[in-house]
């Protein structure tokens, strides 16, 4: 929020490497400290490059929420086949008769 | 209204809807609880790689009916986003939800209460948003071991999340808002609302304005999830109060002092427990999902919508108040029975031209036979018409209440017509020359009745008809009083 903020004040932006530290670990990534600092400067090479959208004015430019121009896409609402149980289960790194098993999940 | 608590309680909800739809939100696998495990799924609600989500037409419109009916306005654009967070049961790594542009917004639901433990009121509805449903982990505790099983047959579902303002003050007024809440939806038709299924989900977020020499001073907002129907909403909110308080008073923690906390209602315990802290919003990283195209809904549209609604229950309370004349009371019970306990009232009331006894019957022999035959309204054998028959005939005094009862009983567990039933149990009207007869030899066998009657005490009189009942059944003490008299009359 912090970043999205600074982008449109049209600040110069950086990540430290607290965010990219808990940014990992949101998404479940074990970073060693080679690693942290790797991506710490890395990811601050891409947000860069993508930084240079910021000199464009855009002022009284109404934000997009998509890239295309196109609305309301629906489909019927009608059945069709689902994947057989087995087939669904292909992937699962480990599975029972007809479930994925995961390391336990305890509480909600 | 008001308790003599030295605070107030703040209480407001968040309710998931399951839509009644036939396949999923963005995919076409059935919507169906309680299929064999993973047996409903496909590569894009098992976020497999390369697959795209489409929105399920009739999902979205069920959304906007509902909305509408809960007052909402609906934006002309409305766009879906990524809700990022990592749960086995979450396939994708994402849910598909409504950030920041949701469907609906700013609308309200009026509740009151018939006993007047509050005054009515519109509790506000912030929004209504259309989101995915996940998947359902099951852990096998007694068996302690270290895996959870994963079923993602529900993965993808349509839910509308429902959110209300802090509006409410009570455990009553939640309970209440709820069950006006299921009517409505129920209504609606969006939804089966079977809170046993899932179908409706409640959250509830709680917290005291505490009264102290420096004022008003609001504790730490609380989660409260976990609540598997309607009275263990209203326990739970009771009890998370008191210990709100109790907390309050030993630790003197304040709103924002500690993150907001989640806790979770054990039933069995009668407590709540302490959750996983809730991770602010931010954590969720929503951006909006370039695999969806936002919705444009026209002001036409939502208009249509809004004339098709049919009539819904706070307006059907007050109709049939006037159109039948019954008390606010009975309109209360025969609305929240549902839709078609309501249709069946209305036809009986038309039928029977007597809306009043209708209205009793339906009260009394019909919803207690529902209740003792766990029957749905749609099952129960009597049409509207046959049994409007039997009203007619009990108010033209053809029968008795109490014979009228045994018909009723022979209609509905022999599944007979009127007809049919009065004669199964032999009932026939009296002829008058019959009835005569019958009097004149009871006053003939009770001369001591005919002078206390004589002297004055009419209630002798119950003897005699007792007596006449028991010798002719279908005897109607209305019609054989007034002969009876008039015998007595001329000895």
């Amino acid at each position: 929020m912090k970043s999205q903020q600074a982008w449109r004040r049209g600040k110069k932006m950086s990540l430290t490497r607290n965010e990219v530290e808990r940014v990992s670990l949101l998404a479940r990534l074990q970073l060693t400290e080679d690693d942290l600092e790797t991506m710490t400067t890395q990811l601050n090479q891409i947000v860069g490059y993508v930084e240079q959208l910021a000199q464009l004015p855009t002022d009284n430019i109404q934000p997009m929420a998509h890239g295309v121009e196109r609305f309301n896409v629906f489909a019927n609402d009608e059945r069709r086949p689902s994947l057989p149980c087995d087939e669904a289960l292909t992937n699962a790194p480990r599975r029972d008769d007809d479930c994925y098993l995961v390391p336990a999940v305890l509480g909600d | 209204m008001m308790s003599d608590k030295p605070y107030k309680i703040v209480i407001g909800l968040e309710t998931h809807v399951q839509l009644l739809t036939e396949t999923k939100l963005f995919c076409r696998c059935q919507n169906r609880f309680g299929g064999p495990p993973n047996t409903q799924t496909c590569p894009v609600c098992i976020g497999l790689p390369g697959t795209l989500p489409v929105m399920n037409r009739k999902a979205f419109q069920l959304s906007l009916i509902t909305a509408i009916a809960l007052n909402c306005e609906v934006p002309k654009f409305t766009k879906w986003d990524r809700k990022s967070y990592y749960y086995p049961d979450l396939p994708k790594g994402y849910q598909i939800s409504q950030y920041d542009l949701p469907m609906s917004q700013n609308g309200w639901l009026e509740i009151s209460d018939p006993q007047g433990n509050f005054d009515s009121k519109r509790v506000g509805i912030i929004r209504a948003h259309l989101e995915e449903d996940a998947g359902k982990s099951m852990h096998d505790e007694l068996a302690g071991k270290a895996d959870s099983r994963i079923d993602l047959n529900r993965t993808g579902t349509p839910l509308l999340e429902i959110v209300s303002c802090p509006e409410m003050y009570s455990s009553l007024e939640a309970k209440t808002y709820l069950t006006e809440l299921k009517l409505l939806l129920t209504y609606l038709e969006v939804s089966d609302c079977n809170m046993q299924e899932g179908s409706l989900r409640v959250d509830a977020n709680i917290n005291l304005h505490v009264d102290t020499p420096q004022g008003k001073v609001a504790t730490p907002i609380v989660e409260v999830k976990n609540m598997n129907s309607f009275r263990a909403v209203e326990r739970a909110l009771d009890y998370e109060a008191q210990r709100q308080y109790s907390e309050w008073q030993e630790a003197g923690k304040k709103l924002g002092d500690v993150p907001k906390q989640t806790r979770g209602w054990d039933d069995g315990a009668q407590v709540t427990r302490a959750q996983r802290s809730k991770e602010e919003s931010s954590d969720y990283r929503y951006f909006p999902d370039p695999d969806l195209v936002p919705v444009i809904v026209e002001p036409e549209e939502v208009e249509q919508v809004r004339q098709s609604l049919g009539e819904l229950p706070a307006v059907l309370r007050k109709r049939l108040q006037t159109d039948y004349s019954i008390k606010p009371y009975d309109a209360n019970v025969t609305v929240n029975q549902g839709p078609k306990f309501a249709e069946y009232f209305i036809r009986l009331a038309e039928t029977s031209g007597d809306p009043q006894q209708a209205s009793n019957w339906m009260q009394q022999e019909v919803l207690r036979t529902l209740n003792e035959e766990s029957w749905a309204v749609d099952e129960f054998p009597v049409t509207p018409d046959e049994l409007s028959q039997l009203l007619q005939a009990v108010q033209k005094g053809e029968i008795d209440r109490s014979r009228a009862r045994e018909v009723f009983r022979e209609m509905t567990m022999q599944g007979n017509s009127f007809q049919q039933a009065m004669q199964s149990l032999g009932i026939e009207q009296v002829d008058q020359s019959a009835l005569l007869q019958l009097c004149e030899q009871l006053l003939t066998e009770f001369p001591q009745i005919v002078a206390d009657v004589k002297a004055g005490k009419q209630q002798a009189l119950g003897r005699i008809i007792g007596e006449a009942k028991r010798r002719n059944p279908n005897v109607n003490p209305g019609q054989f009083r007034q002969p009876c008299l008039d015998l007595i009359e001329q000895k």
